[in-house]
């Protein structure tokens, strides 16, 4: 990176520590939403599953923090941010606001909380109605919230566009969405959020779709605002640089729930989730002497509707070990893997050698690999001997307690595994077993 | 990379320009450059500055209405004049293109077999189905996708393989040339980090030069040979990626790389006003509006390509030559108006 001289268009992020009051207690909340399926499965009654997309999470909001929301799409970030203003119900927990629990509200209740709990989108032109005008748009939650009329209405409409840096207001009062750029879009977002005089703004990946020369502007007015209006900030994103710097906490979240919890320069200086280090090592900084991360987490985000089994991140994780929920998925994947690694013709004289990959897809921490119809079991424990010596290092063999013959094929048995629950490490809080749970101190757990 | 080596594909003073109400837009506005054998060439600039047409406008994938004029030189043809039958011949065998969202360019009642087979058919009529089998287990293994796959359908398989296989079907052939426009900008962060891999390592395992569309920095860093940057439909930079990286020479590459929020972020920059209206750009140099090195000439001359020690090439007048500048052509323009939130991007 080329140094940092300060010229115009400088400006640094007022980075205080967050005082301690809580504004907003989240308890074990849970976003479950139900799946549909096919007619014929509810014709039929069966379970069609759900998606664990809030899955406990347990977070305090202090008053004046900017608290991230962080994590790759999927991971639950805006259902967690619209189950705190009560914009999706929540199926289990607690979220705590002003002596209530906005989770038990009625839409009735909820309505009046709008004024204190805002939200901002990632797509500014989705969030304003194309044949409205900006002023029309901005002063609309004074509008239906019967707050501001005529005269009065215009001139806090005026006012709010002055805040977000649309000036002179009269330039862009009568103007259609369509007329402006993205990040004046962005401001007029901000504007109508800021207009009630909220009390917390939850922003939805306020800047991801804005060029890279916008990001740092709204950035900056963000922190403006939340410097003159006294707000608190739930700031999601999947950006970790943004995170980094906007942000005096961090969460980390991995399939509905959060994996790393704590302090951002703590976390940033020393990650300890491996999911975190994977996602620190993946940015591509525009550093010429950093080099391509060679160890990169293998794979995907899986299903949410079925998550893998332990530690949800266990198939991806580069230090995964026994404890970590290894499981039959897990098998076929590895033998896939090996595959992809060979040439067309070993996966020709191979694939007879198993029955069928498909009876791996359940999850459970017992396989039966059943040989194929012109082989042994002793082949397909040969085969699952050679794919071992090709990688010794793999995790997946940490987790695997025995494997025998059967008559049909080879049985494969895995540790049980654990969930990790959220412990503190350091001065954060893990949910990873490398950081082992600390034992309640004598005397210190509950009588028996 | 080797000096004496023969390009690829060679570029001389290309122009697009889309016909609108408003007038012509001028997306690609009199740009060279040459793509060295194997090399990886990263294409950075802000939306709207001409990236994509520049991309699609070298392998004659233009929408009806554009017009162009200059020279694509591609082994011993001008790509930009060939007739539409020679380069549909020459899409797949010799030319590749990928795009930002698979999603859209595969067909989802086709398995990803049939998708192989359809594209190498089109160019080898009777190919055997065990042939095509072959070439393409062996493509889709070096992109990491199992050969257990072959015969899904596209929605079965997540955001990230879609992309593996749109590059595997783009490299299947072994093309000479690939244009990929923002190939992982749809994807989150481990994957994209995949993909960038899988692009890096392309030079070692086929031989194929490749333009890399981005407007992230961090990739091009990365994955790139050598960078190119572009700013209302010209190339203002371009040169080997770690020393533009490390001692950029135009004003925009400077304050491009400034206002790019990374891990080392400590304040907010950022670049005053936006880019210009490509039917209407500013005369002399389109950057001087918002360039904080302005100088009078810079509002009056179009700057010149120049080539400096480095090899960096740039056309800013910073770098002269100092002959065609006046004599009062180095002043500072006046201190430039505060560019107001009216002019932003
Ligand atoms: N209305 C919904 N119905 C069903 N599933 C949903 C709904 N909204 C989100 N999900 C699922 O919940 C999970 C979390 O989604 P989301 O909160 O949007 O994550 P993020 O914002 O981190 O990308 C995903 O698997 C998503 O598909
Ligand atoms: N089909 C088209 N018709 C008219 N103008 C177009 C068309 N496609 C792109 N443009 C304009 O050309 C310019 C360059 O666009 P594009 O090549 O997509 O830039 P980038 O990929 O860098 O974002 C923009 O001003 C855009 O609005
Ligand atoms: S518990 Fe920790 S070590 Fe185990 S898989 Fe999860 S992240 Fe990796
Ligand atoms: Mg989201
Ligand atoms: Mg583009």
């Amino acid at each position: 990176m080329p140094t940092k001289p300060e010229i115009q268009g400088t400006a640094h992020a007022p980075k205080h520590r967050a005082p301690d009051e809580v504004l907003v207690s989240m308890q074990d909340v849970e976003v479950y939403f139900q799946l549909r399926g096919g007619s014929m499965a509810r014709l039929l009654g069966m379970d069609t599953g759900s998606v664990r997309a809030v899955d406990g999470i347990s977070l305090d909001l202090r008053k004046g923090e900017v608290l991230g929301l962080v994590g790759e799409s999927g991971s639950g970030k805006t259902t967690l941010g619209r189950a705190l203003l009560g914009l999706v119900a929540a199926t289990g927990g607690e979220i705590r606001y002003a002596g209530q629990d906005i989770t038990k509200l009625s839409t009735r209740h909820l309505r009046r909380l709008r004024g204190d709990l805002q939200m901002v989108f990632q797509d500014p032109s989705a969030a304003l109605n194309p044949s409205m005008t900006i002023e029309t748009a901005v002063g609309h939650p004074l509008k239906i919230h019967g707050l501001a009329s005529g005269e009065e209405l215009h001139r806090r409409v005026a006012d709010a566009l002055e805040r977000v840096g649309l000036s002179p207001p009269e330039r862009f009062m009568f103007k259609y969405p369509g007329d402006l750029s993205g990040g004046q879009k962005q401001r007029a977002v901000l504007a109508r959020a800021v207009i009630l005089d909220p009390v917390l703004l939850v922003a939805d990946e306020p800047v991801s779709m804005l060029d890279m020369s916008v990001r740092a502007k709204i950035l900056q007015l963000m922190l403006d605002l939340k410097r003159d209006l006294d707000l608190t900030y739930v700031y999601i994103t999947h950006d970790l640089a943004s995170a980094k710097f906007f942000c005096d906490r961090v969460a980390i979240m991995y399939l509905g729930r959060v994996v790393e919890v704590g302090r951002t320069e703590e976390i940033f200086a020393d990650p300890k989730h491996p999911y975190t280090r994977s996602l620190l090592k993946a940015i591509p900084e525009p550093d010429p002497e950093k080099a391509l991360p060679r160890d990169l987490p293998r794979g995907e985000i899986p299903d949410a509707a079925s998550p893998p089994l332990g530690c949800a991140f266990h198939p991806r994780c580069p230090e995964a070990f026994d404890m970590c929920g290894w499981e039959r998925r897990d098998l076929r994947a590895l033998i896939e893997a090996h595959w992809t690694r060979h040439e067309a013709l070993d996966f020709e004289t191979e694939r007879g050698t198993i029955a069928n990959l498909d009876d791996l897809d359940e999850p459970s921490h017992e396989a039966v690999v059943a040989a194929g119809r012109s082989s042994s079991p002793v082949d397909v424990e040969d085969l699952l001997h050679r794919i071992r010596e090709e990688d010794a290092d793999e995790p997946l063999w940490r987790g695997v307690e025995d494997m025998t013959l059967t008559d049909g094929g080879v049985r494969v048995r895995f540790h049980d595994g654990a969930d990790p629950r959220l412990r503190p490490a350091g001065g954060v809080e893990v949910a990873c077993h490398l950081y082992p749970e600390v034992e309640p101190a004598a005397g210190e757990g509950p009588a028996s | 990379m080797n000096d004496r080596m023969e390009p690829v594909v060679s570029v001389r003073d290309l122009r697009v320009w889309y016909g609108t109400e408003r007038g012509a837009v001028r997306a690609v506005d009199g740009v060279s450059f040459d793509l060295l054998p194997g090399e990886t060439l990263g294409l950075v600039g802000e939306s709207g500055c001409g990236k994509s047409t520049l991309g699609r406008g070298l392998l004659g994938m233009l929408p009806e209405g554009a017009q162009t004029d200059g020279e694509i030189r591609f082994k011993g043809e001008n790509l930009r004049t060939v007739s539409r039958s020679r380069l549909r011949d020459m899409r797949g065998p010799e030319l590749g293109m990928i795009f930002q969202e698979p999603l859209t360019r595969l067909n989802p009642l086709m398995r990803i077999s049939e998708h192989f087979e359809e594209a190498l058919r089109a160019h080898t009529p009777g190919i055997s189905k065990d042939t095509v089998e072959r070439a393409a287990l062996e493509v889709l293994g070096l992109m990491g996708i199992p050969p257990t796959r072959y015969r899904s359908y596209p929605h079965e398989f997540s955001g990230g393989m879609r992309q593996r296989l749109m590059i595997g079907l783009a490299l299947v052939f072994r093309p000479a040339f690939v244009v990929a426009d923002e190939p992982t900008t749809a994807l989150d962060v481990l994957v994209e980090a995949q993909i960038i891999r899988i692009l890096h390592d392309l030079r070692r395992e086929f031989d194929t030069s490749l333009l890399l569309i981005t407007h992230n920095l961090g990739i091009i860093a990365e994955a790139c040979d050598r960078v190119a940057v572009m700013y209302a439909g010209k190339i203002v930079e371009v040169g080997e990626a770690r020393q533009v990286f490390r001692d950029p020479q135009h004003p925009y590459t400077r304050e491009l790389l400034r206002s790019t929020i990374s891990l080392s972020t400590t304040g907010l920059n950022y670049i005053p006003g936006a880019p210009p209206d490509l039917t209407d750009p500013p005369p002399g140099c389109h950057f001087h509006p918002r360039c904080p090195d302005a100088m009078r000439v810079c509002e009056e001359l179009d700057p010149i390509d120049q080539e400096l020690s480095g090899g960096q090439r740039v056309e800013c007048w910073l770098h002269g030559p100092d002959h065609l500048i006046g004599v009062d052509g180095r002043d500072r323009l006046r201190v430039r108006e505060e560019l107001s939130v009216a002019d932003e991007a």
